[in-house]
C-alpha cells in the first residue's frame, strides 16, 4: 500500500478482521502527523519571528477571536465523529461472527493456552486452523484474567473465569501467527505465548483426523499425554532442573520439606492432593501459585498421571 | 472593579507597594529548626515539604524505571528474575501515580502558589493542610510495610482475581496505604475549593482568576468527587482479601469486571487530577515569557471544568476488551472523543498566545514548548486509542505505555518542571544557572523521545506491556528505549545538580525576575511569612501585559502582615473608575 506509517503495523493475515482497523489506524496517524507538523512549525516560527528583542517590548492585546475558536473546535469535533463512526463499524464487524464459523474452545490458565476441537482433538499452545474459513474461539479462564491477542489478525479479548468470551478471524495465509497473553497474570505472563498454525483446508482435515482421538494408550502413555496437555511442564521439568515448581524427575517416593518446616513423602495421596488443591502443602522454596485442578481432571486421569510420574526416576 | 462609581459603592483608595528587593524577614527566616518546620501551618513550607517528598519518590520510582529498562536490554533474563521484574514495574507505577503525579502539582507547587495568586495569607484551613501532608507520609509508610511483607506484583491497577490471591499480604498493606493516601488528596481538594471561594483578595473576580487557579479548582473538584470511590473500591478489595466476602473474585461468586469499573471510575478522573494542574502552569509560564495576554481566557478556564466533568464519564474506555456490555463500550468510545476536544482547544489557544508575543526562551518556556510538542503527541495517540476497532489491536500493548508516558511524563512532568523552574526564584530566593537549565531541558527532550517513540512502533507491532520476556524481533526497539532512559536519567541528575547548586551559591533572585504580571510576583523573593505585608487590590487581569507594572502593585495599606482593619488611605496612586 505504501502508506507513511506502514512500518508500524505487523502483517495482515486476516483481512476480514484487520482491514478496517488498519485503514482507521493509518487515517488517524496520518491526520495527526499533519496536524503535529503544523503545530510544530507554528511553534518554531513564532519562537523565531517573535523572539524577545528587548525587555521593553510591547505586545498587542489580543484576548480572543470567536470565529477562530469556533472553527478549531468544530473541525476537530467533526473529524473525531468520523473516527468514532469508523471505529464503531470496524468493532461491530469484530463482534459479529459469520454463521459458518468453525468453533474451537480455548482454555487459558497460568501460563498456557489449551485448545479443544469439535472431534475431541486437544492441543496445548498450538492453535490449528484452516485457511480461508472463519474461526470462532470460545474462551474461558481457569484462574485469573488473561487476554487473547493475535497481532496479525488485529483481534484481542480478555479471557475470564466463570464467563465465556469470544473472538473470530479468518486467516488467509498459511503459515504461523503469534499469540500473546496481554492481561498481566503473574510470574510467567510474558511466556504465555502460543502459535496459530494455519493449514490449507485439506491439510487441516488430515491433521484433525490424526489428532482426533484424544488421550489414548496405556495408563503411563495417557499420563504422559495429560502432563503435556494440562501444561504441567511449564512449571515442572522432567530433567531435574528447578522451574516455578519442583521437578518431576525422581519426585515419586521422595521426602520433601514443606514451607512450614514439616516433611512429607511424595506418594499417591500427596500427588492427588497437590493436583486438586496445590496450596495445601507447598514445598519449601516455592511460591503458592499453581492453579487448582479441582473439577478439571477426573480421578482416572489423576491415576494415570501418577503412574506416569512413577516412571520418571 | 475595586473602584466603581455605582450607587452603593464607595471609592476605594489604594497605595502602590513595590516589593522589596532585599527582604529582611521571609518565611524561610521566620521559623527555624526542624520542629518548627514539622509543625508549621505555613502553606509555603508545607508545599516545600511536599516537593521534597515528591522528589524523593520520583527519584526512587525513576531509579526503578532504569532497572526495568536495563532488564529489558535482552529478552529473558538480563539481571533480575521475572518475579522481581513484576514487583518493580508494579512499584514504579504505583509510586509514580499515587506518590508523585497525583500530589506533585497541586500539593507541592499548588500549595505554595495558590494562596499567593489569590492574595491570601494562607489556605483556608492551614492545619488541615498540614494534616494532609502527614496523611500522605503515613500512607507512604504502609507501602514500605507492604514491601517488607512479600511485596506486591499485581500491577498498579490491582486487577482481581489476581490481586485476591490468598498469599498476597503485601497487596493488603499497599491498598490500605492507597486508601489512607486518598484522604490526603480529598483534604487538599476541599481546602483549595474553600480557599478559592472565600479568600480572594479584593478585586479578584472569577474573571480575573489566574488560569492556574481555574485549573487547580477543576482538579480539586475531581479530587473531592472521585477519590472516595477509590477508597470504597479498595476497602471492598481488602474485605474480600481478609474476610473472603465475594465481591470481585469469581471463586467467591464475585465479578472481576465490576472491579475494573470501580477502579477506573476513580483512576480515569485521576488522570485529569494529574494533568489539569499542568495546564494551569502552562498558561502562567507561556504568558509571562511571551509578555502577552492569554488567548481565549474563558476557553481555557472553562475547558478545564469541561474536562473535569466529562472526565467522569469515560472510564469504560480502559475496558473495551474486558467483556463489558457492547452498548457501554460504544457510549464510552463516543464520550472519549468529546473529552479530547477541550484538550485540543487548550493547545491551540496556547499556540495562538505566542502570536505577536515577545518570546524569551528561558528554561521554563523551553519546558512549555517541550510540553506542547509531547503532549500533543500524547493527545493524538489518545484519539487512536479511543477508536474502538483500533483500540482492540493496541490495548495493553506498548503503544498504550508510550501514550500514557507522553501524557503523564511529556505532559504533567514537563509542566511540573516548567513550574518548578518558573517559581524556583520565588520559593528559594535564588536563581539557578540558566545555561544548565536549558541544557537539561534539551537533554530531557532527546532522552524522552528516544525512550518512548520506539514504544509506539513496537506496541503497534504487537509487543504486549508488562512483559519480562519478549520475542526477538522487538530487541532493537527495547534497546533504543533503554538508551533513551539513561539519557533521561542523566538529564534529571543535571536538573538536581543545578537546583541544589543554586541553593548554595546561586545568585540572589529579584522579586520579579521574569517581569510577570502574576500576583505572586508582587511579593518578595522569598515571600514574607504572610506573603504580602499589605492586602493586595487587583484591578487588572493576571495577563494584562499591555499595562504598566505599577498598576499591578496596588494594595490597601494596613498594619504589618495585613492584620487589623484600619486602612491608611492615601491619595497617591489612587485609582478611579
Amino acid at each position: 500500500m505504501g502508506r507513511l506509517f506502514d512500518f508500524m503495523l505487523p502483517d495482515n493475515k486476516s483481512p476480514l478482521t484487520a482491514d478496517s482497523t488498519d485503514g482507521l489506524f493509518h487515517f488517524i496517524t496520518e491526520v495527526s502527523f499533519i496536524l503535529l507538523v503544523g503545530i510544530t512549525i507554528a511553534l518554531i516560527y513564532f519562537a523565531i519571528k517573535y523572539k524577545r528583542r528587548s525587555e521593553d517590548d510591547e505586545t498587542p492585546l489580543i484576548t480572543h477571536n470567536n470565529t477562530l475558536e469556533i472553527t478549531w473546535s468544530v473541525i476537530p469535533l467533526l473529524i473525531t465523529l468520523v473516527i468514532f463512526g469508523w471505529g464503531y463499524s470496524g468493532w461491530l464487524n469484530l463482534r459479529s461472527v459469520p454463521d459458518d464459523a468453525y468453533e474451537i474452545h480455548v482454555n487459558a490458565f497460568k501460563w498456557n493456552w489449551g485448545f479443544n476441537y469439535a472431534n475431541g482433538a486437544q492441543t496445548l499452545n498450538e492453535l490449528h486452523v484452516p485457511k480461508g474459513r472463519p474461526v470462532k474461539l470460545v474462551m474461558q479462564s481457569r484462574d485469573v484474567l488473561h487476554s487473547f491477542f493475535v497481532p496479525d489478525f488485529r483481534i484481542k479479548h480478555d479471557v475470564l473465569p466463570n464467563r465465556y468470551t469470544y473472538v473470530w478471524f479468518q486467516a488467509e495465509e498459511s503459515g504461523e501467527a503469534q499469540i500473546f497473553c496481554t492481561e498481566y497474570c503473574g510470574t510467567s505472563h510474558s511466556d504465555m505465548l502460543a502459535k496459530v498454525i494455519i493449514h490449507e483446508p485439506d491439510e487441516f482435515e488430515t491433521w484433525l483426523e490424526v489428532n482426533g482421538g484424544g488421550v489414548q494408550g496405556s495408563p503411563v502413555e495417557q499420563g504422559e499425554q495429560l502432563v503435556s496437555l494440562q501444561g504441567c511442564k511449564t512449571c515442572h521439568s522432567l530433567d531435574g532442573s528447578s522451574l516455578i515448581g519442583p521437578s518431576f524427575k525422581g519426585l515419586f517416593g521422595k521426602q520433601e520439606t514443606l514451607s512450614d518446616g514439616s516433611t512429607v513423602t511424595v506418594d499417591e495421596n500427596y500427588i492427588r492432593e497437590s493436583i486438586l488443591n496445590p496450596g495445601a502443602k507447598v514445598v519449601q522454596g516455592y511460591d503458592n501459585v499453581m492453579t487448582p485442578y479441582e473439577g478439571r481432571v477426573s480421578d482416572d486421569e489423576i491415576s494415570n498421571i501418577i503412574e506416569y510420574l512413577k516412571t520418571l526416576e | 472593579m475595586a473602584v466603581a462609581e455605582t450607587k452603593n459603592l464607595t471609592t476605594l483608595q489604594v497605595k502602590r507597594f513595590k516589593p522589596s528587593e532585599n527582604p529582611t524577614n521571609t518565611y524561610l527566616t521566620d521559623e527555624k529548626g526542624i520542629w518548627a518546620w514539622m509543625t508549621t501551618v505555613d502553606h509555603k513550607k508545607i508545599g516545600l515539604m511536599y516537593l521534597g517528598a515528591v522528589a524523593f519518590f520520583f527519584a526512587l520510582a525513576g531509579f526503578l524505571a532504569l532497572a526495568l529498562r536495563t532488564e529489558l536490554w535482552t529478552p529473558a533474563k538480563t539481571f533480575i528474575e521475572a518475579d522481581t521484574y513484576n514487583e518493580l514495574f508494579t512499584l514504579h507505577g504505583a509510586m509514580m501515580v499515587f506518590f508523585v503525579l497525583v500530589p506533585s502539582i497541586p500539593a507541592a507547587l499548588g500549595n505554595f502558589v495558590l494562596p499567593m495568586q489569590l492574595g491570601a495569607k494562607d489556605v483556608a484551613f492551614p492545619r488541615l493542610n498540614l494534616a494532609s501532608f502527614y496523611i500522605y507520609v503515613f500512607g507512604a509508610i504502609f507501602t514500605f510495610i507492604s514491601l517488607a511483607n512479600n511485596g506486591f506484583d499485581t500491577g498498579w491497577t490491582f486487577y482481581t482475581p489476581y490481586s485476591s490471591d490468598a498469599n498476597s499480604a503485601g497487596v493488603i498493606w499497599v491498598t490500605l496505604g492507597v486508601f489512607i493516601l486518598g484522604f490526603s488528596s480529598i483534604l487538599t481538594g476541599t481546602n483549595f475549593i474553600t480557599t478559592i471561594h472565600k479568600l480572594r483578595a479584593p478585586g479578584i473576580t472569577w474573571g480575573r482568576l489566574p488560569l492556574n487557579i481555574w485549573a487547580l479548582y477543576a482538579t480539586s473538584i475531581i479530587q473531592v468527587l472521585a477519590t472516595p470511590v477509590l477508597a470504597i473500591t479498595i476497602l471492598l478489595l481488602s474485605m474480600e482479601n481478609i474476610m473472603d466476602i465475594g465481591i470481585f473474585d469469581p471463586a467467591l461468586g464475585g465479578d472481576p469486571v465490576l472491579y475494573q469499573h470501580f477502579f477506573w471510575f476513580y483512576s480515569h478522573p485521576a488522570v485529569y487530577i494529574m494533568i489539569v494542574p499542568g495546564f494551569g502552569i502552562i498558561s502562567e509560564v507561556i504568558t509571562t515569557f511571551s509578555k502577552k495576554h492569554i488567548f481565549g481566557y474563558w476557553a481555557i478556564a472553562l475547558s478545564s471544568l469541561a474536562i473535569a466533568f466529562i472526565g467522569f464519564l469515560v472510564w469504560g474506555h480502559h475496558m473495551f476488551t474486558s467483556g463489558q456490555s457492547s452498548v457501554a463500550t460504544t457510549v464510552f468510545s463516543f464520550l472519549t472523543f468529546l473529552v479530547g476536544i477541550p484538550t485540543g482547544i487548550k493547545i491551540l489557544n496556547w499556540v495562538a498566545t505566542l502570536y505577536k508575543g515577545s518570546i524569551d526562551m528561558k528554561t521554563p518556556m523551553l519546558y512549555v514548548f517541550i510540553f506542547l510538542f509531547l503532549f500533543t503527541i500524547g493527545g493524538f495517540t489518545g484519539i487512536t486509542l479511543g477508536a474502538l476497532s483500533v483500540d482492540i489491536h493496541l490495548h495493553d500493548t506498548y503503544y498504550v505505555v508510550a501514550h500514557f508516558h507522553y501524557v503523564m511524563m511529556g505532559g504533567t512532568l514537563m509542566a511540573l518542571l516548567a513550574g518548578l523552574h518558573y517559581w524556583w526564584p520565588k520559593m528559594t530566593g535564588k536563581m539557578y544557572n540558566e545555561t544548565l537549565g536549558r541544557v537539561s531541558a534539551v537533554l530531557i527532550f532527546i532522552g524522552f523521545n528516544t525512550t518512548f517513540l520506539p514504544q509506539f512502533v513496537m506496541g503497534a507491532q504487537g509487543m504486549p506491556r508488562r512483559y519480562y520476556n519478549y520475542i526477538d524481533q522487538f530487541t532493537i526497539f527495547h534497546q533504543t528505549s533503554t538508551i533513551g532512559s539513561y539519557i533521561l536519567g542523566v538529564a534529571f541528575l543535571i536538573i538536581l545538580y543545578n537546583l541544589v547548586k543554586s541553593l548554595m551559591s546561586g545568585e540572589k533572585a529579584p522579586a520579579n525576575p521574569w517581569n510577570s504580571r502574576g500576583l505572586e510576583w508582587q511579593a518578595t523573593s522569598p515571600p514574607d511569612f504572610h506573603n504580602f505585608d499589605h492586602t493586595p487590590v487587583i484591578i487588572h487581569g493576571p495577563y494584562d501585559y499591555h499595562k504598566p507594572m505599577e498598576e499591578f502593585q496596588l494594595g490597601l495599606a494596613v498594619s504589618h502582615n495585613g492584620h487589623g482593619d484600619h486602612h491608611e488611605v492615601t491619595t497617591e496612586e489612587t485609582e478611579k473608575a
